[in-house]
């Protein structure tokens, strides 16, 4: 187990490594508590840029490998950054049963992405999920964090046109 | 940390009752994620404003519950007034929220609510068991009274206080109880295992990995009741010996995670949880481990490599957990709904909790009720209960008069049970006789529109991707089995690939070295089983008799 190591680096700067020695701390720099840094770290930074990994490496006293190993093992964490708003389109079995991918097949052919891309512009991230447990509305799209059920290619795509366009401000409403 | 012990807990629980009596009126509105994003939030909103405007703060209270049940048809509200039946009304919405207040306290006519009122007799609810579920739609999960006032606790209690851990582990064996999480291995044998494995530190894991898609009972256990799982945990840390557990939450359920923290603290503050539980000398302490997104992690040893913080991979049993788990101490893995049984089995005793079942497999099993059916959501059923009574009855039969074409169980390492043996009882043994397998409760109805190799596709691309990558057969056997189905369903396939489709099943099943590559060939293999000529008239017409799949070449006959 790890003890407490000041880092006295560039990283001083930035006051979101702030909040991630404080989780650090609260997990007594145990090595197990990897994961759940790494979840804060991307909460806090929107993705696990190198350099955060390496830091967290550091503290921990774990190879960089093992860091980068686990961050690259668990769909949650991502090393690029993502866009502003994000659709999420479940691909689970009573979503895929409800055709769900011929939604993900018109987002993607409305702003030319693949799941798992950007746009260009940096404005919508497209990707998908293995079931979000909500079977019971299949199909399901969530669009920044909040849950549209029994939907369908239109009204999915118009619904994410209407914010993406810039005018409308999205909100975020469901925690789910 | 306070200690509390039986007398304090009962007074908690009749101070809790009598607060709840000194309401005229309790609207429950139901506050699970289905119902949330079907606007619940603003259906309770509105319907605040509304008791707020007339004044009626201390007559009438609102309390957000756990789940109901029929999810498609949220957001739920029941209404209980003293002395009249339970009234329960579907799709409530914004402005129908004011006018359960005017027809229940005014007697108002509002033959709007009248139509979506839920009856009791319904088969939805009537053909029910809920032994687990029981007290999740009148629960409120974020206050700890509410379930302390419902006998929470209480089993807890009388382990403590009455029952040796020998005893605990028989009267959990005799129940019958079976693991939840879809193998079905007795639950009391396994428990004695790890009370009987040397080690000093030992350790309790509740899995509510649920990475199924289309399965959502744990998710729902864990939101609407929580306290029910941390109490099963509990009894059996004190069974095996445990002072620590952990209960694993997948990445996805957040709402889940922050209901259980909340329950966990509320627990430990009052001395449910924590040193000297109930004033005995029983300690437990529980922490939650939030997943990350892999579907492998719900494997057993994947689980625990991901609870120490490293890659989710399997590595090779045995040593079984129960020996060698966590930090190499023995340990305890059961699912979510499993530990929700106890404390039926503990307070109602194993002779009842066994007379439900089959004469191998007891008790009820929560099934997510999914797909073109009807009646969508979640059921708690006694096992044993035919597949028709489930899909005709608490499902309503299927959407727009289409005939049943099959039902998918367990998810991508369960099968497809077709139309011929709708009869069939949902035991473990009647599900894997038919190449399926219980898995851990998703259950998704078929018509005629899903095209079968499709699915089998669609599984195999599931395991392809959540492969951990460890073994070589899973590894590169889900890529080249996937690769096999997507040309039969693009229509560049030759009936030789089936051949060798079926040599890769085997292969990957016997060889692999976790359950996620053993069973991921049994979607295929059910397929293959009832469905061959359809992969047949994919192959060799180049035709898709549910009119899903699009070839790529120009088909022979038009559909």
């Amino acid at each position: 187990m790890g003890t407490s190591q000041k880092n006295n680096g560039d990283n001083e700067r930035d006051p979101r490594y702030k909040g991630l020695d404080r989780v650090l701390k609260r997990l007594q720099f145990q090595q197990s508590g990897l994961i759940e840094v790494l979840t804060s770290a991307q909460e806090a930074f929107g993705y696990l840029p190198e350099e955060v990994m390496i830091y967290i490496a550091t503290q921990l006293k774990l190879p960089f490998s093992w860091v980068y190993g686990v961050a690259t093992f668990y769909h949650f964490f991502s090393l690029k950054p993502q866009g502003k708003h994000t659709a999420i389109v479940c691909l689970g079995t009573a979503c895929y049963v409800g055709r769900s991918s011929e939604i993900l097949d018109a987002i993607s052919k409305e702003y030319d992405l693949d799941p798992g891309q950007t746009t260009p512009d940096g404005e919508l991230t497209l990707s998908t999920a293995r079931c979000l447990g909500c079977c019971g509305l299949a199909p399901v799209v969530v669009f920044d964090n909040q849950i549209l059920g029994q939907e369908a290619p239109e009204t999915t795509v118009e619904k994410i046109k209407e914010v993406v366009g810039g005018k409308i401000p999205a909100k975020a409403v469901s925690s789910c | 940390m306070n200690v509390m012990n039986r007398q304090e807990l009962l007074e908690m629980a009749q101070s809790e009752l009598d607060r709840q009596n000194t309401f005229r009126c309790r609207l429950l509105i139901c506050a699970s994620t289905p119902c949330i994003s079907s606007g619940a939030l603003a259906v309770e909103d509105a319907m605040r404003k509304a008791v707020e405007a007339e004044g009626l703060q201390t007559e009438i209270e609102m309390v957000g519950t756990g789940c109901l049940g029929p999810c498609s048809r949220g957001p739920l509200v029941t209404v209980q007034v003293q002395e009249e039946p339970d009234v329960i009304y579907e799709r409530v919405t914004v402005e129908l929220a004011p006018q359960i207040l005017a027809k229940h306290l005014k007697g108002a006519s509002v033959p709007e609510l009248d139509a979506r009122m839920l009856s009791y007799d319904w088969p939805f609810f009537a053909k029910q068991k809920k032994l687990v579920l029981s007290e999740s739609s009148t629960l409120n999960p974020e206050r700890i009274e509410s379930y302390v006032a419902r006998g929470g606790y209480m089993a807890l209690g009388q382990v403590l206080r009455e029952m040796t851990p020998e005893e605990v582990c028989a009267e959990v064996a005799k129940s019958g109880l079976r693991g939840r999480g879809g193998a079905g291995f007795p639950t009391g044998l396994k428990w004695d295992m790890v009370r009987k494995a040397p080690g000093e530190r030992k350790y309790v894991v509740a899995n509510g990995d649920e990475g199924d898609p289309g399965a959502y009972m744990d998710r729902t256990l864990m939101e609407s009741d929580p306290q029910r799982v941390l109490e099963g945990m509990a009894i059996a840390g004190f069974a095996v010996g445990a002072e620590q557990g952990f209960i694993y939450v997948r990445g996805e359920y957040p709402l889940a995670a922050k209901r259980l923290e909340k329950a966990i603290r509320q627990a430990e503050r009052r001395g449910l949880l924590g040193s000297r539980i109930l004033d005995s000398k029983f300690n437990f302490r529980i922490d939650i481990r939030m997943g990350a997104g892999a579907f492998v992690c719900g494997e057993e040893t994947a689980l625990m490599q991901s609870i120490m913080g490293r890659r989710g991979q399997p590595v090779p049993r045995p040593p079984y957990p129960a020996n060698r788990g966590l930090w190499g101490g023995p340990t305890l893995i059961n699912n979510v709904e499993t530990f929700g049984n106890i404390i039926c089995i503990i307070l109602k005793g194993a002779d009842y909790y066994a007379s439900f079942g089959t004469d191998k497999s007891k008790g009820a099993k929560i099934f997510a009720l999914a797909g073109k059916v009807n009646n969508t959501g979640l059921i708690e059923v006694p096992i044993g209960i035919t597949l028709r009574e489930i899909v005709y009855e608490i499902g309503g039969g299927i959407r727009d008069c289409r005939p049943f074409k099959a039902a998918q169980t367990g998810g991508p390492s369960g099968g497809c049970i077709p139309a011929e043996h709708l009869d069939a009882q949902m035991d473990y043994e009647t599900l894997q006789k038919l190449g399926s397998i219980m898995g851990s409760g998703g259950l998704i109805v078929m018509d005629d529109q899903s095209c079968m190799p499709d699915v089998a596709r669609f599984f195999m691309e599931f395991c392809m991707d959540e492969s951990c990558g460890k073994c070589g057969p899973c590894r590169g056997g889900t890529v080249q089995m996937h690769r096999i189905l997507s040309k039969i369903t693009n229509g560049s396939a030759i009936m030789e690939d089936l051949d060798t489709l079926e040599d890769l099943c085997l292969l990957v099943k016997e060889t692999s070295l976790c359950g996620l590559g053993n069973t991921c060939p049994n979607p295929v293999y059910s397929t293959l089983r009832y469905f061959r000529e359809e992969y047949e008239s994919h192959i060799k017409d180049h035709y898709c008799p549910a009119g899903v799949c699009q070839f790529t070449e120009k088909p022979l006959r038009s559909a």
